[in-house]
Formats: C-alpha cells, sequence, structure tokens
C-alpha cells in the first residue's frame, strides 16, 4: 500500500452544501473516488491509497491535471485504487466531477 | 554431355518404391507412421510441417520427434508456425538442425536457448506471406505433412473450415517432385468436397485423435473495458467515418472487438450503417456476430475458422466463403492477400518508439511475425481507388515531395498507453535492439514499420502521424497521445498544442466523443452469452468459454 497526498489551489471554492459524489468500484484495475466539500481554504485535496506501489510520479502529474482541467477549491478527492491505470483514473474522476455538479 | 534433368522425380520415385516395399500403401496404419518417415525421409531434406496458429499435423509431428537420428537427421524444418514442445524436440534430438518459420508463440524462449545452444541453425523469421512464397521459389520441401478433417480411401482429402495453409503447403511440395503426407480425423467412403486432389498427396494416416486445434480468436465482451470502448468511438468517428472505411482487416484482440460490438449500437447511432465496414478479411470472430445480424458486415473472407463457429458461418453464406457442400473453405494466403489490398488495417501491439515503429518482441524470447505485417503495411502495388485510400494520399505529406497523385493505405495502432502490470505502450527504445543484439539477427524484428503506420489511437486522442512533415514532428505527435508514460510525460506541451490546433492530433473533445459517455452499455453483446442470443443459438461457443 502507498498513501499520497497532493494539493493545489487555491481555486474558486466548491459551495459548503454540495452533496458528495462517488464513481468507480475496488476492483482489480479498478478504484473508487469520492468527492465531498470541505473547508480547505481554497485548496483542492487529493488522498489516494493505492495498492500499487512506486508509480508517485504519474499520480503527481494525473492529479495536477486534474486541478487545472477544473479549477475547484474546498474540494477533497479521495481516492481507493486497486490498480487503475492513469485513463482509468481520469475517467472516475471525471465521472465523479459530473456527479457532484448535478 | 549429358545431363538429368528428372532428379527430383526419380528420387520421389525411389522414396515412394521404398514404402511400397515395405507394403505401405495410400493410407497408413498410425501405429507405422515413424516407419513411414524413417523410409521416406532423407537427411538434409526439407520438410514442412503444417502449423499456423489454429491448425497443426500434431501426430505426425509427434512421429517425427520418435524417429530414429541416425536414419533422419539435419533437416530442414520450413514450417510457418511453432507451437508445441514436439516441434522443438526434433531439434534438440537433432533430427532437425536448420529452422526456417514465421511464428513461435508459447515456444518462444525454448526457442531463443535452443539457438543459443547452436542446436537450432536459424535462417530467417518471416512473415507467413514470405514464407509461403518461399515454398515456390528456394525452400521448397521435399516433404510436407499437413491436417485435414477427413479422406476417402483414394487419398482425397477434405479440409473442413480449417483449410487455412494447407493448399499453399500442398501445391508447393507436389509440383515440385515432393512428398504429401496428411494426417486426417477420419476416413470415410465419400469426402463432403475435394479439398486436395487423391493424385497430390502420397499417404494418408488417421490420427488416433483429432488435430490440434485451438480457439484463438474468441474474446469474451464480459472482458472488454470501458477505455476500450472510448478507443473504439474515436476509430469510428474520427477514421471509419471521414475515411468512408467499407473494406478492412481487424487484428484480434479485446481493442478491435470493442469496435466490432459498438457497430451495430454507436456506428448505427452516427448514420453509418451501409457507409462503413462492408467487407472484412478476417477470422470469423463470434464479437462480429452482431454486426453481421445488423447487417452492416456484409462479406467477410477468412483465414482459417474458429471453434464453435462452423455452424453459424455455415447458415450465412451469403456473407462467408462456403463450399458447395455447405462448410466454409478458409485460405490464409488468399486472405492475407485479400487484407493487403483492402483499404484499412487496425491492430494492437506491445511496443511503439518514437518513429512509430512497433514491436511485439520481448527480451529473451524469439516470437517472430504472423500476418502482421503483411497487413499493417502501404500497398505499393495497389492501382484501384477507393474514397479514403484517395483522402490518405492527399493527405500525406510524404505526397507533396512529388508531382505524381497516388492513395495511400491507413495503418493504424490501436493501443492503449499502458498495457497490463502498468507497462508502458511507448519506448524511447524498442526491446527489438536488444533481440538483434542477443541472437545476432541482421534487423530488430520490428512488426509495422513507424512510416507505414498513418494513425495512432491511444486512449488520449488520435495521432495522424502521416500528415507530420518532419521526424520531430512526428516524435512529438506520438508523445501527444502517450498519455502519463514517461514518453507521454516528456511532450513539448507548445508542440503538442500545436500539432492539436493543426488537426493532426485530436483529443476526444475534439471529435464531440465526451469520455463519460463510453460505458460498456455501447457494446451490443456483453457476454459470451449474448453472442449466443445474437446468433439465434447458432454459435456453439467452446466449454471454456460458457459460464453458464
Amino acid at each position: 500500500m502507498e498513501h499520497l497526498v497532493y494539493e493545489f489551489g487555491p481555486y474558486p471554492p466548491l459551495p459548503a452544501a454540495t452533496a458528495a459524489a462517488l464513481a468507480g468500484v475496488v476492483s482489480s484495475g479498478n478504484m473508487e473516488v469520492l468527492l465531498e466539500a470541505r473547508p480547505l481554504e481554497g485548496r483542492l485535496r487529493l488522498v489516494i491509497d493505492t495498492a500499487i506501489e512506486g508509480y508517485a510520479d504519474t499520480w503527481r502529474a494525473v492529479a495536477a491535471d486534474f486541478a487545472e482541467r477544473h479549477r475547484v477549491g474546498d474540494l477533497l478527492v479521495t481516492i481507493n485504487d486497486a490498480g487503475a491505470t492513469p485513463s482509468v483514473v481520469t475517467l472516475r474522476l471525471a465521472q465523479a466531477m459530473e456527479e457532484l455538479q448535478r | 554431355m549429358t545431363t538429368d534433368w528428372n532428379r527430383g522425380a526419380e528420387q520421389r520415385r525411389r522414396r515412394l518404391e521404398a514404402a511400397r516395399e515395405r507394403g505401405l500403401g495410400k493410407l497408413v496404419p498410425a501405429e507405422r507412421a515413424v516407419e513411414l518417415l524413417e523410409t521416406l525421409l532423407a537427411p538434409g531434406d526439407r520438410l514442412c510441417v503444417e502449423g499456423n496458429n489454429q491448425k497443426h499435423a500434431d501426430f505426425l509431428s509427434a512421429c517425427l520427434a520418435q524417429v530414429d537420428p541416425a536414419r533422419v537427421h539435419g533437416l530442414h524444418v520450413v514450417q510457418s508456425n511453432l507451437a508445441l514442445p514436439q516441434h522443438l524436440d526434433v531439434f534438440e534430438r537433432g533430427i532437425a538442425a536448420r529452422l526456417d518459420f514465421c511464428y513461435s508463440g508459447e515456444q518462444g524462449v525454448r526457442m531463443a536457448r535452443l539457438v543459443k545452444e547452436g542446436r537450432i541453425e536459424l535462417g530467417a523469421i518471416h512473415t507467413y506471406l514470405e514464407l509461403y512464397s518461399r515454398y515456390f521459389v528456394d525452400l521448397t520441401p521435399q516433404v510436407a505433412f499437413v491436417a485435414a478433417q477427413s479422406a476417402d480411401a483414394q487419398g482425397n482429402l477434405y479440409t473442413g473450415p480449417n483449410t487455412e495453409d494447407t493448399p499453399a503447403v500442398v501445391e508447393g511440395t507436389a509440383f515440385k517432385n515432393g512428398i504429401v503426407i496428411a494426417q486426417v480425423n477420419e476416413i470415410v467412403e465419400r469426402v463432403p468436397r475435394v479439398d486436395v486432389p487423391a493424385d497430390w498427396v502420397g499417404f494418408v494416416v488417421q490420427a488416433p485423435k483429432p488435430h490440434y486445434i485451438e480457439p484463438i480468436f474468441t474474446r469474451d465482451p464480459a472482458q472488454i473495458s470501458e477505455i476500450q470502448v472510448l478507443m473504439a468511438m474515436m476509430v469510428i468517428k474520427g477514421l471509419y467515418a471521414p475515411y468512408q472505411v467499407t473494406r478492412l482487416n481487424h487484428g484480434i484482440g479485446f481493442d478491435t472487438a470493442a469496435i466490432e460490438l459498438i457497430l451495430p449500437t454507436y456506428g448505427a447511432s452516427l448514420g453509418l450503417k451501409d457507409r462503413i465496414c462492408q467487407y472484412m478479411t478476417v477470422n470469423p470472430c463470434p464479437t462480429l456476430i452482431p454486426a453481421i445480424e445488423s447487417g452492416i458486415v456484409k462479406g467477410i473472407h477468412c483465414a482459417g475458422s474458429e471453434l464453435g463457429m462452423e455452424r453459424y458461418v455455415e447458415q450465412r453464406s451469403d456473407v462467408f466463403f462456403n463450399g458447395p457442400d455447405g462448410s466454409m473453405r478458409s485460405n490464409r494466403v488468399f486472405c492475407q492477400l485479400a487484407g493487403h489490398y483492402v483499404d484499412l488495417f487496425i491492430g494492437s501491439t506491445l511496443q511503439i518508439d518514437l518513429e512509430g515503429n512497433s514491436s511485439t518482441a520481448t527480451l529473451n524470447r524469439i516470437a517472430g511475425f504472423g500476418g502482421a505485417p503483411n497487413f499493417g503495411c502501404e500497398s505499393r502495388g495497389r492501382r484501384h481507388v477507393s474514397p479514403g485510400w484517395l483522402k490518405a494520399g492527399e493527405e500525406s505529406a510524404a505526397s507533396r515531395m512529388s508531382k505524381m497523385p497516388r492513395g495511400r493505405k491507413l495503418v493504424v495502432q490501436l493501443v492503449e498507453t499502458f498495457r497490463e502490470k502498468m507497462q508502458p505502450t511507448f519506448v524511447e527504445r524498442l526491446d527489438a535492439w536488444q533481440l538483434q543484439e542477443d541472437f545476432g539477427l541482421e534487423l530488430p524484428p520490428v512488426m509495422v514499420y513507424g512510416d507505414d503506420v498513418t494513425h495512432l489511437v491511444t486512449e488520449e486522442g488520435i495521432a495522424h502521424l502521416h500528415r507530420c512533415t518532419t521526424l520531430a514532428e512526428r516524435e512529438q505527435a506520438i508523445r501527444g497521445v502517450a498519455g502519463y508514460t514517461p514518453v507521454g510525460l516528456r511532450r513539448d506541451r507548445g508542440a503538442v498544442a500545436a500539432l492539436q490546433a493543426r488537426g493532426i492530433l485530436q483529443r476526444p473533445e475534439d471529435l464531440g466523443i465526451d469520455p463519460r459517455m463510453a460505458t460498456r452499455d455501447l457494446l451490443a453483446a456483453k457476454s459470451i452469452k449474448d453472442l449466443v442470443r445474437w446468433s439465434g443459438g447458432l454459435y456453439e461457443p467452446p466449454n471454456r468459454f460458457r459460464n453458464w
């Protein structure tokens, strides 16, 4: 297991009342992501627990692209990963963002 | 000076006579097969053992491994596919010494060891078409083993739907004083159709059990991922539609299976029925059933058959090439040739470098080539035109260096940026270079050359490589679709953005595709059972694919 935390921002904050959003499941080659509004002084925080070690650089790059694409602050992103590829990670994040903004 | 111009015929006559003297007639009992081979084969003979990626003359090749090396040795094996342990046992025992082949798959690691130990003198690694061609040039076999479904007492052969390489092997052998030995599953009074006439066949052996055959073209839709659906959407909307691709060849894999399975859903929703994918040169892949049943795919010529598809194919004679007896006759040579002249080839690979060269070679393993290089290359002898061929030709940067207009074949590589276990598909240097060094090959084994590739499709987008004017531009286009691989992360963001602005690189959003819409719901069949249902119960999947 590897535990990674990345922060970006500050960005325009997500309204505190926004309902949480979930996408994906923890199964082989997949992951689940939970998005929640949290007071983070306008920052976007990603907390990642991954079953596969040694890909911190890749996670940082995927996380940075996600933050830059959406630019949302006061957002906590919690990821439980079971070996998802970066494309699956990006897709799950996009799906969760869509759910969040509904 | 007198010259004997018929030494081959004389040698053939003597060999047949030696067999007759031993009481070996046209039909040879299985228990005398080893004796037959010891009688017919002479040291140093060129021997073809029919064995491709599906059907194998496995009983005869097992018998060959049992011959006395004191009598039969130093054979030169000219065989397309080495798939079974006995294919290499003959080298370990000294029965064979030299090898010209195409593909070794499962046996690749052991073959590499035997080459290093000097037990195999390696001639060359070929594509299928190249090796078949050489049967008619300088690698003509003195003896060939083939596999057929049935034979009659005269020796007429019925190959069944898996005709595959048999016609090429038999013709190359029988018409140059060689001797064809056929192993058959059964002896019948009357064969359903004559695939090989009796007078081309020397001997027939009924094998104790049916020849080995592998269902290698079946992909379970249950294993297709959303990412593969996304890439399939990009291929259909970004390539098949604008290039109006009606004639094509699909490589085998989950990536192309995903395309086949969204043709009736996504493809039809774009109004592309009757406009794309009408004629294919490919095996009868079960994942094609929904597209056939929907009336999208209208004609298919097959290199081989596929286990479980026989009854379905028989009942769809407007689509497949079936004989007067009703069953399909496949033919690998004709299918490969047909596939060479279609508008588009799309397939997958293991590694792609910065020039777009691709290779399936991995370290310590001599896997070799199959048909992909002949499908996945520009067909420079083509003269007839089609809209996609003309469009690709007009767009090609290379075309601008000549005043003479010409078309171009679409050669597409379809890959995810990462393979299993997070192995990056994109690399700075192919493992093929290391393989060349390790085994003293003249060239690195490249499956598809970069300058033949027109398009690269990954989950990150489509790179129109043929439109790049310099190698530097091509490199950035490749890095631009290489995602989070080290090759992708080292891209020049400015250069990639410029390529995107020129449409040389297209992201899903540039194609009007929302990745979130790429779900498994688009698959016309989500399981093997769905495929059976689509076929009206005609598709009979092998047990390993049944989970109900």
